[in-house]
């Protein structure tokens, strides 16, 4: 998902772990003042921290199409939409930052290479149709991770999600709008709207996470109640979902083994190629390097501007405090 | 990397006025130089969908906060004087609305 393969920490079993197992069973919120086991803390941490730098990165395979876009309401929505992911990445570094770590420490560590971002934003996005595409499928998929997030047992984490989920609807229906348009434009559009199709199925796929069903980690982080569905039930629900409106827009699922299973009531699907997300996770995806080196960029030249307002912000202190 | 060793902007606790009428919620934090570019942040991460008619910044260092451990002594007092809820009194039918 937007946080992948998040390594969980099981605490030490002392009465205070106990007790506190037992506020998250009961459906208690943990707030940041409350007790909580350093591997709670920890975990969270990594699993907010890497949301975040998800939807900032996130922000990068999209606003490559801005200054593209075929007309200027599609570009204003564009705008609005990447505008959102900001917001969402700011919304998270707050709800991480009450855990005890700063925003700015945060960013270091995505910059050099200890905190990852979700693998999906490491493909390049190369038509139009993609902005269709990553709306409908990678939105898509976000949200069927994020709203049951909103019950989560830690409470700033939980109120950021109630918030994304709001504005991410609009994400998902704006992207398949774009993909409507292109499947009953012209016969080079609709073409374009299958690539785009192709290539994003299966990453799509691949942002739930491997199967979870032997994970130790998975395991403690349901028990925190910070991870509340398996990847592969999410993944099942996101095809079972998805399949359906590719058919309405008339497009081809590009998996020749996809079946509907009478007897599960689910579709059968192929499994994305996992070597293939490792490597990408791991930071050699197709724009893994373009993706890093455009955020330090950002975070370099950015640099005058955070010292300098800082510096105005100081000496218009001390003028204020002269004045007194 | 340039710029690390620098001071990080402050916290901001951000409130907003939901519509005329309605007191300040808080909403969530943002990160600002000073209060000025605090709620000019907060217009812009807080209220895009028109979410509010005000909004407050307050530093979020000089925010006072109770301790969960105090839970006890500030509010179980509370809880055995029931006479404080107008329930706790009978009053006949015959006496009509009260």
């Amino acid at each position: 998902m937007y946080a992948q393969l998040v390594k969980s920490e099981a605490s030490s079993e002392t009465q205070a772990d106990r007790d506190f197992q037992a506020r998250i069973d009961r459906g208690d919120t943990i707030e940041p003042k409350d007790w909580m086991p350093e591997g709670y803390r920890r975990t969270l941490i990594r699993q907010i921290g890497q949301h975040a730098h998800s939807e900032i990165v996130g922000q990068l395979p999209e606003g490559n199409w801005i200054t593209r876009a075929p007309t200027l309401e599609r570009k204003a929505i564009l705008l609005a939409k990447v505008q959102d992911e900001a917001g969402h990445g700011l919304y998270l570094y707050c709800a991480a930052e009450t855990l005890g770590v700063s925003r700015d420490d945060l960013t270091r560590q995505l910059l050099d290479g200890r905190m990852k971002y979700s693998s999906i934003f490491s493909y390049p996005t190369l038509t139009w149709a993609d902005m269709g595409a990553v709306g409908w499928l990678v939105d898509g998929a976000a949200i069927m991770n994020q709203v049951p997030l909103q019950r989560t047992s830690y409470g700033p984490y939980a109120r950021a999600m109630v918030r994304i989920c709001k504005e991410e609807s609009f994400h998902q229906r704006q992207g398949f709008d774009v993909m409507m348009k292109m499947a009953n434009g012209t016969s080079a559009q609709r073409r374009m709207a299958q690539d785009a199709l192709d290539r994003f199925w299966f990453p799509a796929l691949m942002m739930f996470g491997p199967s979870d069903a032997e994970s130790v980690h998975s395991a403690q982080s349901m028990r925190w109640r910070i991870k509340m569905n398996t990847n592969d039930e999410l993944r099942q629900k996101f095809v079972d979902q998805t399949v359906p409106q590719a058919e309405y827009l008339g497009l081809t699922v590009p998996d020749p083994d996809l079946a509907w299973n009478e007897e599960t009531g689910h579709y059968d699907f192929t499994e994305p190629d996992w070597d293939e997300f490792f490597a990408v996770l791991k930071g050699d995806g197709p724009c893994s390097a373009d993706r890093i080196d455009a955020k330090r960029k950002a975070w370099d030249d950015g640099a005058w501007v955070r010292e300098g307002l800082m510096a105005h912000a100081a000496k218009k202190a001390a003028a204020a405090l002269a004045a007194e | 990397m340039t710029g690390s060793a620098s001071a990080e902007w402050p916290l901001w606790e951000i409130f907003i006025r939901g519509q005329a009428g309605l007191s300040h919620r808080h909403v969530g934090s943002l990160h600002a130089p000073d209060a000025e570019a605090a709620i000019r942040n907060a217009r812009d991460v807080y209220t895009r969908r028109a979410e509010g008619v005000s909004i407050w910044a307050v530093p979020a260092a000089v925010i006072a906060a109770s301790s969960p451990s105090e839970k006890g002594p500030l509010y179980e007092p509370a809880k055995d004087k029931v006479y404080r809820h107008p329930t706790f009194f009978d009053i006949p039918d015959d006496v009509g609305p009260m």
